[in-house]
C-alpha cells in the first residue's frame, strides 16, 4: 500500500492497444442472474460446506438401511434395548464394544464373572473363575484397581467395564419341543451352545428363581457360598475359586437342560429352557448383535431408527417448502398483480389464518384427522394451511415493485394477457426470494415437527415411522442411564438445522443483488 | 389524529381476527367427541352438567351460549378433567404466574448480554471476535432449546450437582414463586432459554448497527469531530435500536405464551403444561381457553410491536399511504 505513490512505469502495460475490437463479439457467455447466484453461492465456504453436509446426511438416511443387512428397520429385539454401541469387528480395537462403565461390588462382580464361568461349563463340570474370565461370554471388558469404601462398614468396590449385550448372560425362556428340538440341531451343526442347564430354584441356596445367572448357591445378599461339609461357608473373590453349582439334576447325576411346564403331544409339549441370550439371539436372528448406535428404547436399531427419522423429517420439510412455494407464489402474484379491493380482501384472509397460533392449528388438525388420514398427511395439512402466508408476502411485495415498471408497460401494450405478464415477466424476477424463503422454511418445518412430536401432540412411534422428535421423547426420562439415546438424534438434529440455516443464508446473500461485488 | 385514528382501526381489526379466530376455534373443537370418565357417579354429574350449560344444543347456539357467558360473567367454561369444576379462567391464570417468571427472567437475562455482544461484533467488524460470535451466533440460533435443555441438566445437574433437576414445586420452595428457592431452581430453564434468545438477538443488533455504522450520517458526526465511541453511542446506536425495541417488546409480551417445550422438560407448572395436559385428558374448555389465549397474545404481541414503532422513533408515522 505504501508504494502506491510511486510505482515504477515499467510495471504499466495497455490492456488493448492498436486493433479495433468495438465490432467483435464476446468471446465468453453472457452470466444470467441463476449463474451468477450460483457463483456467488460457491464463495461462501460456510455455506457449501453446509450443503455438503446436508448431502451426506441424506445420503447416511438413504444408505444406512441398504449396508445393515442384518435386520430391518422393523425389526426389534427388547431384550437388547437401549443397549449402547456393539459391533464384533470393531470390538477388537476397544470401540463400539457395548461396554458402560459401572462400579460393583463383590457379589455383583463374582455375579459377572460367574455369567463367563456358567458359559463355560456347558455340561455342569466345575470351572474356575479364572477359566470365566477367558470365556468368550465374559461381560466383563476390563476390570480397575479395587477400592474400599466406608458407609457404616467397608465395602469393596470394582471399577468395570461391563458389556452389556453379554451381561444380560442367562434368560429363562419357554418353548415348544419342536422348537427345543429345531435349536439342538442348531447347535450340533454350528457348535455354538444356546441351551444350558437348569437351576435349582427351589433350594434354599437360590437367591433369585426369576434370574437365571445365579446359578451357583448363594445366601443372604447373593454371597456365593460352599456347602461342603455340611453347613454353608461365605466365599470371598480369587481368581482359582470355583463355584459350587445349583443346577438341578436328574437322578442319575446328570444336569438337567429343560423342565416341562404344560401338556401336549410330541411337538406342542410347553417347555422352560434356560438360553445363553447371546447365542440365543444368534440363532434366533442368525448374526451377532450388531449396533452401531446401539439401540433405542424399545429395542429398535437407533442407527435405523435416525435413518427413518431424518427421511420422515425431510420429506414432510420438503413437501411443506414446495407446496408452500406453490401456494405462496400463486396467492401472493394474484395479491400483488390485481391489488385494490383484491388485495384488501386477500390480505385481511391471511391475517385472520396467521392470527391462529400454529401449536393450535397443529393440534387441531391432528384431533380431527390423524384417525382418517394418518399422522404425517394431518401435519402436512397443517404446515400448507399457514405456511404459505410468508411467501404470500414476499411475492406480493415484488410483484408492487415490478408491476408498474416499464417492460411490463411495453408487454401489455403488445397485447399480452394478465397470466403472461404475470408467469413470464414478473414472476422470474420474484423467483430468487421465494427459493430462499423456501429454503429457510425446511430447517423450520424441521425443528416445530420434532417439537411436536417431542410433547407428543403428533404421534409417530410406530414400527415403521419414526421421527426425531419422538426418539428425544422416549429418552427424555431415561436418557442420564443411557446417554446414547439423547445423544445421536440431538446431534443430528442439531446439525441438521445449523447446515440448513447455513445453507439458506448463503442462497439469501446469492440471491440479493444488492450484495454483488459488496464482499470482494 | 391520523395517528390515533390508525391505532383505533389496528385494534378494531385486531379484535376482528380475535373473533374470527376464536369462532373457528370453537366450531373444531366443540366437534371432537367428549368422553366421560369411567367413574359412573362422576359421569353421571358431569352429563347432567352438560346438559344443563347447553352441550347438547345445535352448534351455533353454544356458541352464542359461550358468547353470552363470557360477557355477562366472565366465564370460559369448566374444567371437568384437571381439576373437577374449576373455572377454566382460574386454571389459565393459576399457572400464568410460572411461565411468564421463567420467560421474564431468561428476558431480562438475555436482552442486555445479546445487545451487548451485538454491538462488539459490530464494532470489530471482520476481526476475529466478530467471526467468533458470528460463528457461535450461527450454531446458537440453529441448534434446538431442548438440546440447551439436555445440555444444561447433563452438565449442571449430572455432572457438577450445582443445581435442581426440574423446577420445585409451590409447597417445596415455601408457597410463592417469588422465593430465592424458587429461583434458585428455575435457573436451569432460564439457561436454557436464553442462548437462543441471546444469540437471536446479538445477530439482529450485529446486523441492524453495522448498518447504521457505514452509513453517511456517521460520515458527518465524524467530520464534526466526535471520537468514534461518541459517534457510536449517540448516532448509530440510537439509530440502530429503533427496529429492536419494538422486538423486545413484542418479547415482552410474549412471555405470557411461553416454551411448551422447556415447561415439559423442567415440569413447569406452567400455561404450556396446561396445553399439553388438557389434550391427553380431552378437557376441551380449558383446551378452548387456552386456544384464545394464545392467539390473543399473538396478535396483541404483533400489534404492540407495529405501534411501538411509531412511538420510538417519531419519523415513522403510522396510517400515511
Amino acid at each position: 500500500m505504501e508504494n502506491m505513490n510511486n510505482i515504477p512505469k515499467e510495471k504499466f502495460a495497455f490492456v488493448h492497444h492498436g486493433e479495433q475490437i468495438s465490432d467483435k463479439k464476446f468471446e465468453d457467455k453472457p452470466i444470467g442472474y441463476f449463474k451468477d447466484a450460483w457463483i456467488r453461492f460457491r464463495k461462501s465456504k460456510a455455506s457449501v460446506v453446509a450443503a455438503i453436509i446436508i448431502l451426506c446426511i441424506m445420503l447416511y438416511s438413504v444408505l444406512t438401511p441398504l449396508l445393515i443387512t442384518s435386520h430391518d428397520a422393523t425389526f426389534m429385539c427388547s431384550t437388547y434395548a437401549k443397549k449402547p454401541s456393539r459391533v464384533t469387528w470393531l470390538r477388537d480395537f476397544g470401540i463400539a464394544t457395548g461396554g458402560v462403565d459401572r462400579n460393583t461390588n463383590e457379589a455383583g462382580y463374582i455375579k459377572l464373572v460367574a455369567i463367563g464361568a456358567g458359559a463355560v461349563s456347558g455340561k455342569g463340570e466345575a470351572v474356575s473363575l479364572k477359566e470365566g474370565m477367558d470365556s468368550p461370554y465374559q461381560p466383563i471388558l476390563h476390570t480397575g484397581a479395587p477400592y474400599v469404601q466406608e458407609m457404616g462398614k467397608k465395602t469393596t468396590y470394582y471399577p468395570v467395564k461391563v458389556d452389556t449385550y453379554l451381561e444380560v448372560g442367562f434368560l429363562y425362556t419357554d418353548v415348544e419341543q419342536a422348537e427345543y428340538n429345531k435349536i439342538l440341531a442348531w447347535q450340533e451343526q454350528t457348535g455354538i451352545q444356546v441351551i444350558y442347564p437348569m437351576v435349582d430354584t427351589r433350594n434354599e441356596y437360590c437367591f433369585d428363581p426369576e434370574d437365571a445367572n445365579y446359578w451357583y448357591k448363594t445366601k443372604g445378599k447373593a454371597v456365593p457360598v460352599s456347602t461342603v461339609g455340611g453347613n454353608a461357608k461365605s466365599l470371598s473373590y480369587s481368581e482359582d475359586l470355583v463355584l459350587e453349582d445349583n443346577y438341578k439334576r436328574n437322578a442319575d447325576g446328570s444336569v438337567a437342560y429343560f423342565s416341562y411346564t404344560g401338556g401336549g403331544d410330541q411337538n406342542t409339549a410347553q417347555m422352560k429352557i434356560r438360553v445363553l441370550y447371546y447365542n440365543y439371539y444368534r440363532y434366533l436372528y442368525g448374526s451377532e448383535p450388531n449396533y452401531i448406535m446401539g439401540t433405542d428404547s424399545q429395542g429398535y436399531d437407533l442407527a435405523l431408527r435416525i435413518a427413518g427419522g431424518i427421511q420422515m423429517s425431510l420429506l414432510v420439510a420438503i413437501s411443506v417448502s414446495v407446496i408452500n412455494f406453490l401456494i405462496g407464489a400463486a396467492y401472493g402474484a394474484v395479491e400483488g398483480y390485481y391489488g385494490g379491493t383484491t388485495d384488501i380482501v386477500l390480505c385481511r384472509i391471511t391475517d385472520i389464518l396467521s392470527g391462529v397460533p400454529f401449536i393450535v392449528v397443529a393440534t387441531l388438525f391432528q384431533i380431527h384427522l390423524a384417525q382418517k388420514v394418518g399422522a404425517i398427511p394431518s401435519l402436512l395439512f397443517a404446515y400448507v394451511l399457514t405456511g404459505w402466508i410468508g411467501t404470500a408476502g414476499r411475492v406480493r411485495t415484488q410483484f408492487y415493485r415490478f408491476k408498474n415498471q416499464e417492460y411490463v408497460m411495453a408487454a401489455r401494450t403488445l397485447g399480452a394477457r394478465d397470466r403472461r405478464i404475470i408467469w413470464k415477466h414478473i414472476f422470474p424476477n420474484t423467483l430468487g426470494t421465494i427459493i430462499t424463503s423456501s429454503a429457510l422454511v425446511i430447517p423450520s418445518v424441521i425443528l416445530t415437527e420434532s417439537m411436536l412430536s417431542f410433547l407428543g401432540i403428533i404421534k409417530l412411534g410406530s414400527a415403521e415411522a419414526t421421527s426425531l422428535g419422538t426418539l428425544l421423547s422416549d429418552a427424555s426420562g431415561i436418557w442420564t442411564q443411557y446417554p446414547h439415546l439423547m445423544l445421536y438424534p440431538a446431534l443430528v438434529i442439531s446439525l441438521l438445522m445449523i447446515c440448513f440455516n447455513l445453507f439458506g443464508n448463503g442462497l439469501r446473500d446469492a440471491f440479493n443483488p444488492a450484495l454483488r461485488g459488496v464482499e470482494d | 389524529m391520523k395517528m390515533t385514528k390508525y391505532v383505533i382501526k389496528r385494534i378494531l381489526l385486531m379484535f376482528f381476527v380475535f373473533f374470527v379466530v376464536t369462532t373457528i376455534c370453537f366450531m373444531l373443537i366443540r366437534l371432537l367427541p367428549r368422553e366421560l370418565p369411567q367413574n359412573k357417579v362422576q359421569a353421571e354429574a358431569i352429563a347432567q352438567r352438560w346438559e344443563a350449560l347447553g352441550y347438547n344444543e345445535p352448534l351455533l347456539t353454544q356458541f352464542a351460549i359461550y358468547l353470552r357467558n363470557i360477557f355477562t360473567e366472565f366465564d370460559f367454561g369448566t374444567s371437568w378433567y384437571i381439576q373437577f369444576r374449576e373455572p377454566a379462567l382460574n386454571l389459565l391464570l393459576g399457572r400464568l404466574a410460572p411461565t411468564v417468571l421463567v420467560n421474564t427472567y431468561s428476558l431480562l437475562l438475555s436482552v442486555p448480554l445479546g445487545i451487548l455482544l451485538g454491538i462488539y461484533a459490530a464494532i470489530k467488524k471482520n476481526k476475529w471476535q466478530d467471526s467468533l460470535i458470528s460463528t457461535g451466533v450461527m450454531v446458537f440460533v440453529s441448534v434446538p432449546s431442548y438440546v440447551y435443555a439436555f445440555l444444561v441438566q447433563y452438565f449442571l445437574y449430572f455432572k457438577l450437582d450445582l443445581l435442581p433437576l426440574t423446577v420445585y414445586s409451590l409447597a417445596d420452595a415455601g408457597g410463592s414463586w417469588f422465593t430465592g428457592k424458587m429461583f434458585y431452581s428455575m435457573i436451569p430453564p432460564i439457561l436454557a432459554l436464553s442462548f437462543g434468545e441471546i444469540a437471536s438477538l446479538c445477530r439482529f443488533t450485529r446486523a441492524e448497527l453495522t448498518e447504521t455504522l457505514t452509513s453517511d450520517y456517521m460520515l458527518l458526526a465524524r467530520t464534526k469531530g466526535l471520537t468514534r465511541g461518541q459517534a457510536t453511542a449517540r448516532h448509530a446506536l440510537k439509530n440502530a435500536m429503533v427496529p429492536i425495541l419494538p422486538m423486545i417488546i413484542g418479547s415482552f409480551v410474549s412471555v405470557m405464551s411461553g416454551s411448551m417445550i422447556i415447561e415439559r422438560i423442567f415440569s413447569i407448572p406452567g400455561v404450556g403444561q396446561l396445553y399439553i395436559q388438557a389434550i391427553n385428558l380431552f378437557d376441551y374448555d380449558v383446551f378452548m381457553i387456552d386456544c384464545i389465549f394464545y392467539s390473543f397474545v399473538g396478535l396483541l404481541a404483533g400489534i404492540v410491536v407495529d405501534l411501538s414503532y411509531g412511538f420510538i422513533d417519531p419519523r415513522i408515522r403510522m396510517g400515511e399511504k
